[in-house]
């Protein structure tokens, strides 16, 4: 076995990786417990990632060689390397000659490491002469970079991970760690057990599983923060809690902002973020009067139209209270994606420059161009993402090339995005997954290798720089990204006359080599830093000139920051309430966030069933009275409608919903969740609803908030159906399921996995196909999805009334113990059996007592089904009800309790990611509970 | 004390007796009885023919009338002398060996014959008909001195016929003309599993297959039989189960009117003389002659009542159901089963427990069923046929059995 050193492919924490290989496959993942970032932990999906990343995933679901779509709609064909790359370069080489350079874009990844961002960033700016390149981290930190700037001066987290352990007070905003940055937070309560004196106060529109661990917990109006923070350092400023002296030695601006927030009277944002005076004021004391506060804070902040001001009222409240630059305090941006931070340090983003130089200023312009040997880079700020995909919409952009995401799932107002991807004349994919929505739109696909294959770099929250090392080869023809970049640029250079090419490189490491050039005398400068000496010392925060032994860990502690003046400039920051604001039509605030167990558009988390076990639907989450106001039931479905588009999903009710409120995960697009208008066009999932509208500083969208209005869907006709199927085809199954989806006016398809685990950790997988309609559907539809799910052979149980539109169907196997187990099951028309019948295939319990019962219909079970409950821990699969059961038993302080859940079922106690949830079921829980039964 | 009136029954068969059971429970002085019966048994259960067949009764656990039951019941019993003539004017029964006997009311239970395939060689010795014991006994016979035995028709009698020949050693081939077994009684679907699980058995199908002739060796005995199609099959024993037809013979020499039967009212009383009665597979009621066991019997309650001269209910006619006794065989299929104009079906299939069943509603009631693998239900759904009530309210639970006794029954 083959052990490679590399880093986990989810969000910024940028955990190290240890992946284990055969050599040709990747057979396992552990954390590295030399990485500074989790010393040997990952997270549910971190450890996770060798599931994604086997063989029979690879086959199913990657894109494996190039592909041609010559005519839209239809399937494409297999085309050679040669083939593909010619048409690419003559297509946008015409483009360009024909409409001028800016009439293509590109828009490419966090998710890429910083060599193919590099690759990319100079052949828009460099060669083709745009600034039309944008990435989907403006989807994610571009508020960040924008806060950082306006107030430091430069795009730079000046915090790091170590901050925790000195921290006395933690200000989190704006994010769910416990699920968004799983070993960040384990890492939060670490700092709490050491030193229980340590205050935490979170401030969330939902009650998350991050308030769990906090003191304090403001339940803040969406996009209230600003006001917020500008209410909290109104009583700084009341109760004299502010730094003058750091204020007048290292700060600009503070009068203006001082006469803004005196505005903001404590009525008033109580008002406003309908939280109470006294929390308002505990707060502000905390932050101001602890030892030291460390903010952390995430999409919250960033996707807002008020993003940039909300990140720059954060850190005003760092700069008053002096809370910045010292062991222990500071504003800590969390980022969202794995390299976002790589993305920013070689600009790739429209309206950035390489090293954090910036666009606007003609002497950067000029010194890029001289480090790139271009006689100038184009002056013109391109267009940021949202601004790309209109502009491709009204025909602006003719040619799009996309690398490494997936647009037609993730951006917001799905609508116009479908628009441009279809008036395009020329869209490119660049992707690692066969699977993604925005594939389907594709004139040209190109295969990318991805996590376990391929080499570079990535930067993480706290600065720090970790090599991607691959373990195993580049399966079929996929190319490396850069690569891929590159032999383009090459080709295009030919196409446009050009001479010598500007992209040399042989290597990831070449570019990485130019890249650190460019950041000679920057704040990132990082001209010490080699390959070679990550790979002998291991991962490096920036900065870290020429000479230096390590980077930094802090920034600006000798109170100097990269402004012309040195200074610190405070931002004032006028409250602007949200771009879209509830009102009598659209009454319900939506939010949208991660889930714990699953990763952005999901086309890598969604081949491991197992992380389906957590949460295994989309769903809306209201509160509940919102929903006994509107006789919506637990599982009804709902239309969820904003003035861009609408969708149908079912409501489920959640106290962590304040009132006229909602929820819904940002990774169910099209591939899981949607369904056909009654115009007959296929819904696009969660962004369908949301809105475009985005910070005037930032160009970030404000995905955190928009207005519904949420009805009672009243479709008669409902479908259910589960199957088991075996590895290397449930993925693929999903695919050929997808299709139908679009056939039903609502629908729903996500994968399960068992909760029984053999020894090897491998488990069943399936898939469960949820649908509804106004009336019967053709039999042959049916035909059809059961024929996929191995119903329609021959030893299928039956039931059907045409008539009435019912029909179940049940599948059942012999075991080895001559028990037989449920294998597959589909009810049409009344589908009430769920209630007992999907716990019967799901842990697939004995069914041969129930015979044909298996067909009858109604909630309640014909012989009583007694459930497992749902799981919790994923590691080692504890449910719910296991969990439950043990907390009737144990009685105790919390924590006694907690070690006795770990102690007997053994949840929590591997990655972690659980505990907050656990934490909550036992406050839930006294002891003597009764278990709910199936 | 008044001078009784003289009844004679010609046929010793089920619906008569059961007249004469039901006439002798209300009536036990009105008449004095005479019988006469072809056959020389007293009688007995013709339906358990099969069974005797199949090796799992004997004739005498098939007795339904001992010859004790006649005389204690001041019967006077002709077994072994059949009829051949009835004077109307004199009111006289005359048997073959001259047996005479004077009615005031007649009941005729004649019964019905087997009908013969018109084929060449339909005459040969080893090719039978099953109705009696007769037919029995040779069966029997020859399956301990034969080996090869052909079933001409797939329906109840012969099925039950090739499985109690199979069962006593003979390699049984069944040959039906139409697509699939029983169909009067079963749909497609029932009708190929019953035919899967009896080939699962041993037995051997010809469908589809129209018989051309028979063949005899020079013993005079059949020895094969060929189809049109120029196939042959090897055959010692051909067993013709294509029907039966109401046995009007005598009925006609009376000058009784005849049409598929003999007419009679809903009193069962012959349209022609009201002296004269008729129950049984003879008797066409409102064109119908009944060849199940069921209606018969209730004819012979009517019939019964009106011969005590109470004069009081009417026979309007039989829902009739089936079952097959082919042991291990579970099927029972009544009404409408094949559907129609303006009906609904609902449909369960288990190949898991060899079970299908299909319901037949219209107007939210329950017009047909066919029931194969577990006819547990069978009586229930019957009960609703004949009840004609509407099943709107249970049609979710209809096909699970009898509410709530379903579930207990499957637990």
């Amino acid at each position: 076995m083959r052990e490679t050193k590399s880093t986990c492919p989810y969000c910024g924490v940028g955990c190290g990786v240890i992946i284990e290989s055969d050599g040709a496959q990747i057979t396992g993942v552990r954390g590295d417990p030399d990485h500074p970032a989790n010393f040997g932990r990952l997270c549910t999906k971190g450890s996770t990632l060798h599931l994604t990343a086997s063989a029979p995933v690879t086959r199913q679901t990657r894109l494996l060689q190039p592909m041609q779509r010559l005519v839209r709609g239809e399937a494409p064909m297999a085309v050679s390397w040669d083939t593909a790359m010619d048409n690419a370069a003559g297509k946008f080489a015409q483009v360009i000659q024909d409409h001028g350079p800016d009439s293509v874009g590109f828009y490419i990844s966090g998710q890429l490491l910083t060599e193919d961002y590099y690759v990319f960033n100079k052949l828009a700016k460099g060669l083709v002469g745009t600034n039309n390149v944008d990435t989907n981290s403006r989807l994610c930190m571009s508020s960040a970079v924008a806060g950082y700037k306006q107030t430091l001066g430069a795009d730079a987290p000046p915090a790091c991970y170590d901050d925790l352990k000195h921290a006395e007070c933690l200000f989190i905003v704006g994010s769910n760690t416990a699920w968004a940055h799983p070993i960040l937070f384990r890492r939060i309560e670490d700092a709490k057990a050491a030193n229980p004196a340590l205050r935490i106060v979170v401030a969330d529109p939902r009650r998350t599983d991050t308030v769990e661990i906090a003191d304090l917990f403001l339940p803040i109006q969406p996009g209230t923060d600003v006001m917020l923070f500008n209410g909290m350092l109104h009583l700084m400023l009341r109760e004299g809690w502010t730094d003058a002296a750091y204020i007048a030695a290292h700060t600009n601006g503070f009068d203006a902002l001082a006469a803004t927030v005196r505005e903001c009277t404590p009525d008033k944002v109580a008002q406003v973020c309908g939280i109470a005076t006294d929390d308002l004021l505990a707060a502000a004391r905390l932050f101001a009067t602890s030892p030291t506060t460390l903010s952390l804070y995430c999409q919250g902040l960033n996707q807002s139209s008020s993003g940039t001001a909300k990140n720059a009222a954060l850190i005003n409240l760092h700069l008053a209270t002096g809370q910045i630059s010292k062991p222990g305090a500071g504003p800590f941006s969390l980022t969202g994606q794995p390299n976002a931070m790589g993305g920013r340090e070689v600009g790739g983003l429209a309206n950035l420059l390489s090293a954090h130089r910036d666009l606007a200023n003609p002497a950067h312009r000029a010194e890029v161009a001289a480090l790139w040997g271009v006689p100038s880079v184009p002056e013109k700020p391109g267009k940021t993402a949202v601004e790309m995909f209109q502009a491709a919409a009204d025909g602006e952009i003719r040619a799009l090339w996309i690398a490494c995401t997936n647009p037609a799932q993730s951006m917001p107002d799905q609508a116009t995005v479908r628009r441009a991807l279809e008036r395009a004349e020329f869209v490119v994919v660049q992707e690692a997954f066969a699977t993604t929505a925005t594939c389907a739109f594709a004139d040209l696909l190109l295969p990318a290798t991805t996590w376990g294959e391929k080499d570079g770099s990535v930067t993480n929250s706290e600065r720090r720089i970790s090599r991607v090392r691959p373990a195993i080869a580049a399966p079929g023809e996929t190319r490396h990204d850069w690569s891929i970049a590159t032999d383009f640029a090459r080709r295009l250079e030919e196409r446009l006359g050009r001479t010598g090419t500007l992209f040399p490189y042989e290597s990831a490491e070449s570019v990485w080599n130019e890249h650190r050039e460019t950041t000679r005398g920057r704040d990132l400068d990082i001209t010490g830093l080699s390959y070679a000496m990550l790979d002998d010392l291991g991962p490096q925060q920036w900065p870290l000139k020429e000479g230096d032994a390590t980077g930094r860990a802090r920034l600006y502690e000798d109170g100097v920051f990269p402004t012309p003046d040195g200074r610190a400039r405070f931002a004032d920051t006028p409250y602007t309430p949200v771009a879209e604001a509830r009102e009598a039509r659209y009454p319900f605030s939506l939010n949208t966030g991660r889930l714990r167990d699953q990763w952005h558009g999901m086309s890598r988390t969604g081949t491991a069933p197992r992380l389906f076990g957590h949460v295994a639907e989309p769903m809306v989450q209201m509160n509940p009275q919102d929903m006994a106001r509107r006789q919506i039931g637990e599982g009804d479905l709902v239309h969820l409608t904003s003035r861009r588009g609408s969708i149908m999903l079912p409501a489920r009710a959640s106290t962590e919903i304040g009132l006229a409120q909602a929820f819904v995960a940002m990774h169910w697009g099209e591939e899981y969740l949607s369904g056909c208008s009654s115009t007959g066009t296929r819904l696009a999932g969660i962004n369908a609803v949301t809105t475009p509208a985005y910070c005037p500083t930032s160009k970030q969208p404000e995905l955190k908030h928009t207005a519904v209005k949420i009805l009672k869907a009243e479709l008669p006709w409902s479908l259910l159906t589960m199957a088991w199927l075996p590895p290397d085809e449930v993925l693929a199954v999903h695919r050929a399921l997808q299709p139908l989806m679009a056939m039903f006016p609502f629908a729903t398809c996500v994968p399960f996995s068992g909760n029984t685990r053999d020894a090897a950790g491998g488990e069943r997988s399936g898939l469960l196909f949820r649908a509804a309609a106004h009336d019967t559907p053709a039999d042959a539809l049916l035909e059809q999805i059961e024929a996929l799910l191995g119903l329609q052979s021959a030893d299928t149980l039956r039931y059907a009334d045409r008539r009435r539109g019912q029909r179940r169907s049940v599948r059942l196997v012999r075991r080895a113990d001559q028990s037989a187990g449920l294998e597959a099951f589909l009810l049409a028309g009344d589908t009430s059996a769920e209630a007992w019948i999907a716990t019967l295939l799901r842990e697939e319990l004995p069914a041969q007592s129930y015979g044909r019962l298996l067909l009858s219909p109604g909630s309640r079970a014909p012989l009583a089904v007694q459930s497992r409950g749902k799981p919790v821990c994923t590691c080692f699969n504890v449910t719910d009800l296991a969990i439950r059961t043990e907390l009737g038993r144990c009685g105790g302080a919390p924590d006694e309790r907690l070690a006795a859940l770990q102690g007997a079922l053994k949840c929590g106690t591997n990655c972690g990611s659980c505990i907050p949830e656990l934490k909550r079921m036992i406050r839930m829980a006294p002891a003597e509970v009764i278990p709910e039964g199936a | 004390m008044k001078k009784k009136l003289k009844l004679v029954m010609v046929g010793n068969g089920m619906a008569g007796v059961r007249t004469l059971e039901e006439l002798l429970k209300i009536a036990p002085d009105l008449y004095d009885i005479t019988v006469f019966g072809a056959e020389p048994h007293p009688n007995y259960n013709r339906i358990m023919l099969s069974p005797v067949l199949a090796g799992e009764q004997t004739i005498d656990e098939i007795v339904l009338n001992s010859w004790a039951w006649y005389s204690d019941n001041r019967i006077t019993l002709h077994a072994g002398k059949k009829v051949v003539e009835v004077d109307r004017i004199k009111r006289i029964v005359r048997a073959e060996d001259g047996t005479e006997a004077a009615y005031d009311r007649l009941l005729m239970c004649t019964g019905s014959t087997p009908f013969m395939l018109p084929v060449p060689g339909n005459n040969l010795k080893g090719v039978i008909a099953y109705r009696d014991i007769a037919d029995t006994d040779c069966m029997i016979e020859t399956a301990r001195t034969h080996k090869n035995a052909v079933v001409i028709g797939g329906g109840l009698l012969g099925l039950e016929a090739a499985n109690g020949l199979m069962l006593r050693g003979m390699n049984v081939t069944v040959v039906h003309v139409m697509p699939w077994l029983m169909e009067r009684q079963l749909d497609d679907v029932a009708g190929k599993l019953l035919q899967k699980s009896l080939e699962d058995r041993g037995l051997t199908f010809l469908m589809g297959a129209q018989t051309q002739d028979m063949v005899g060796g020079e013993d005079g005995r059949v020895k094969s039989i060929r189809f049109k199609d120029g196939t042959e099959v090897a055959a010692d024993l051909v067993v013709m189960a294509v029907g039966i037809r109401p046995n009007v013979e005598l009925a006609e020499k009376m000058r009784l009117h005849c049409n598929r039967g003999i007419v009679v009212t809903d009193t069962l009383q012959t349209v022609t003389d009201a002296r004269i009665y008729s129950v049984g597979e003879c008797a066409a009621h409102r064109g119908i002659a009944y060849g199940l066991v069921a209606p018969l019997f209730e004819q012979a309650k009517v019939a019964a009542n009106h011969l005590a001269q109470f004069g009081i209910d009417r026979y309007l006619g039989s829902l009739t159901s089936t079952k097959l006794k082919v042991t291990g065989i579970d099927l029972f299929s009544a009404g409408e089963f094949m559907g129609g104009e303006g009906t609904e079906e609902i449909v369960m299939s288990d190949p898991f427990g060899g079970v299908y069943r299909k319901l037949v509603l219209k107007d939210d009631k329950l017009v047909g069923a066919c029931l194969y693998g577990d006819t547990g239900d069978g009586s229930w759904y019957f009960k609703l046929l004949r009840e004609g009530l509407s099943v709107h309210e249970i049609r979710d639970r209809l096909m699970f059995g009898e509410p709530d006794a379903g579930l207990q029954k499957e637990g």
